[in-house]
């Protein structure tokens, strides 16, 4: 029975008023961990804005971005922070529709890191751009000046899919947080009762509502997975419709995809366990609910390396010279380092999680999910610097390493995005008190079927008689 | 005759649905199952078929939301493509349909959202002032039927309220 205990994604005899209770005061008293990290993010952010302010005053030369190497690590991070952005859509809007309940307590933090994810992806186009005053250009606004954006360009789709993306995004965080919201406001006091009486919008929890919140966040999640998959097909598009040797390949759409979900997942692991910890939500985010979200990295992790395979494949039985040459010297050219630790990291390192024991031991989970988005981060940086260094003209043909001024602003986005997540879960509830009310009355529908049928043999079991399932832990329970 | 309103919180789904189920019987006349509010922590899976069948106009909404992303899109596109003829085309389409398509697509998705997010907003009647029969503890663990009648049912309610082994009943005149 103890060992049955571990494999549950919820106990299913928890009261809900102390879900509520847990949920709340942990958020106000996390432990000192949270506060060294935010210090940390503190310390990254104030890395890249001295450096972006040296870059704007100084100009682009100072991150070494020159002639052909036009994209590199700003570049290579916006993809991953565009990838990371999957992650939420994957567990939380994928998963909702295939009704994989064990998402519930987690979904939350996910659908926040898409957010927030986006929010820091925007930014790298303006760094990148160099001249940040002029990034309103690419808006299709009338001129008389006749400047216009190119629609054919799949930058400009980039900035019409990651904008949508956004908008609907944030509008699906907040949605579903409303009946949340609802119990930080009859819970708070000074100002979050303030901000949660805004947030909550008036919400009671009425047929009426819950009806049409239902209704509503499955509507949106349907639209948000095939919109998931335009953005990073499209941004992919930056890549696959150039002309650029090592670029142009049909399976690049579905390639970035897979890396973004991979991503995504592995940030997931990264988080759940840091949130795990800071909050003490060891009831809430428990080892089963990690295993589950490991054995889904993996299965990814494996497609991933699937497609990875075929784009090598494909450029190695075709007959372009010029793909050729990119890719052996991926193989063994100036990159080859960052190369082989990437396929180390992304397809080498995720067997770890085939092993039971490793999923359920959260030090190896904690290192392996960072190994994991280390070599997703260096697969973005891997498109882009090899092919730059190596495209059609021979006077073209320059390895060029990013600058300090480029991996401080790099290192900065870690602290921006990891800023933002770490306020966001101190003042909204980033595990779903309501869900897990709702999975713990599930779990005990499905423990009182499991005893009707020993009841029916053993009528004198001890066990309730009737009625168990439909018992709230309310002034009975508690 | 005077409006009132009148709230009972029960323990638990089992007392509540009894109670809504007596209302079904027109146990109370005059008092049927379509006048019930029911408040919950959660929205219960069996609570359809307690209350039976309510509509929701949000997916009509979502449909005509994503009708008009279709056309503004396009059209939002194709007028600004054929308006600038500085650019010379070079032989290509003004409006060239295939990107087009995916600019449509995205605008397609953002006004289905929004118009689905406006639909929500308006039929779940948010925004509004709460009701002073709210009680804190239905977003803790409790359940709640409201209804808002006559006053002279007030009495038969309560009984049936009282019946199911009511937690606590609020009740309110309306001035």
């Amino acid at each position: 029975m103890q060992n049955n205990e571990i494999y549950k994604d919820i106990n299913e005899d928890l009261k809900w008023a102390q879900i509520n209770k847990d949920i709340l005061s942990s958020m106000e008293n996390p432990r000192k961990g949270y506060w060294i990290s935010v210090a940390a993010c503190l310390a990254l952010l104030s890395l890249a804005i001295i450096a972006e302010v040296y870059q704007y005053n100084v100009g682009m030369g100072a991150a070494n971005l020159n002639w052909p190497h036009m994209w590199d690590l700003y570049i290579a991070t916006f993809i991953f922070w565009i990838g990371m952005s999957h992650a939420g859509t994957l567990l939380s809007a994928i998963l909702h529709i295939m009704n994989a309940d064990w998402r519930k307590p987690i979904y939350r933090f996910a659908e926040a890191m898409t957010t927030f994810s986006l929010l820091t992806a925007g930014l790298f186009p303006m760094i990148h751009l160099g001249r940040l005053w002029n990034m309103y250009w690419v808006l299709p606004y009338l001129t008389d000046r006749g400047i216009w954006p190119n629609f054919r360009s799949p930058l400009v789709w980039d900035a019409f899919a990651i904008s949508t993306y956004l908008s609907s995004s944030a509008l699906f965080l907040f949605i579903g947080m409303i009946p949340d919201l609802a119990i930080c406001r009859d819970n708070a006091k000074g100002w979050r009762k303030k901000l949660y009486t805004a947030l909550s919008l008036g919400w009671r929890g009425d047929d009426r509502q819950w009806r049409n919140f239902r209704r509503t966040y499955l509507i949106m999640a349907c639209f948000l997975i095939p919109l998931a998959v335009s953005v990073h097909s499209i941004v992919s598009s930056d890549f696959a419709m150039s002309i650029m040797p090592g670029w142009s390949v049909t399976s690049f759409p579905p390639y970035f995809v897979a890396g973004a979900l991979y991503s995504g997942c592995a940030a997931i692991i990264t988080l759940f366990i840091l949130l795990r910890y800071y909050f003490r939500w060891e009831e809430y985010m428990t080892i089963a609910i990690l295993e589950k979200t490991a054995k889904l990295t993996f299965a990814i992790a494996m497609v991933w390396t699937y497609l990875n395979l075929i784009e090598f494949c494909s450029v190695w039985y075709g007959h372009s010279f010029a793909d050729k040459e990119v890719l052996l010297a991926k193989f063994t050219g100036p990159y080859a380092p960052w190369f082989w630790l990437m396929i180390f990291c992304g397809s080498v390192v995720p067997f770890a999680l085939a092993f039971e024991k490793w999923r359920r031991h959260l030090p190896t989970m904690m290192v392996v999910s960072i190994l994991l988005n280390l070599g997703m981060w260096l697969e973005r940086w891997m498109i882009v610097a090899p092919t730059l260094s190596l495209s059609y003209h021979p006077i073209a043909h320059d390895v060029m390493w990013a600058s300090w001024v480029q991996w401080f602003i790099v290192a900065g986005s870690f602290g921006w995005f990891g800023l933002l997540f770490l306020v966001f879960v101190k003042v909204f509830p980033s595990v779903s008190m309501y869900e897990c009310k709702e999975m713990v009355l599930h779990r005990r529908e499905l423990a009182h079927k499991e005893i009707s049928p020993v009841m029916a043999n053993n009528p004198g079991g001890g066990a309730p008689a009737s009625g168990v399932a439909n018992k709230s832990p309310g002034v009975e329970g508690s | 005759m005077k409006k009132c309103r009148i709230l009972g919180l029960f323990g638990n789904f089992d007392d509540a649905f009894a109670a809504i189920g007596d209302f079904r019987n027109h146990k109370v006349d005059g008092i049927t199952v379509d006048d019930v509010t029911f408040l919950s922590p959660i929205e219960h899976p069996d609570i359809d078929d307690v209350l039976g069948p309510r509509k929701s106009h949000i997916p009509k909404v979502t449909l005509c939301g994503a009708a008009f992303g279709i056309t503004f899109g396009f059209l939002f596109l194709a007028s600004a493509q054929s308006n600038f003829l500085i650019q010379p085309q070079g032989g290509k389409a003004i409006v060239p349909l295939p990107s087009n398509i995916v600019l449509t697509y995205e605008m397609m998705i953002l006004f289905s959202v929004i118009s689905t997010v406006i639909a929500f907003l308006i039929t779940t009647r948010l925004f509004r002032k709460r009701k002073s029969l709210y009680s804190e503890k239905i977003t803790l663990d409790q359940v709640a039927i409201e209804f808002e009648v006559d006053e002279k049912y007030i009495e038969s309610i309560k009984g049936v309220f009282k019946e199911h082994h009511v937690v606590e009943v609020r009740e309110e005149v309306q001035t």
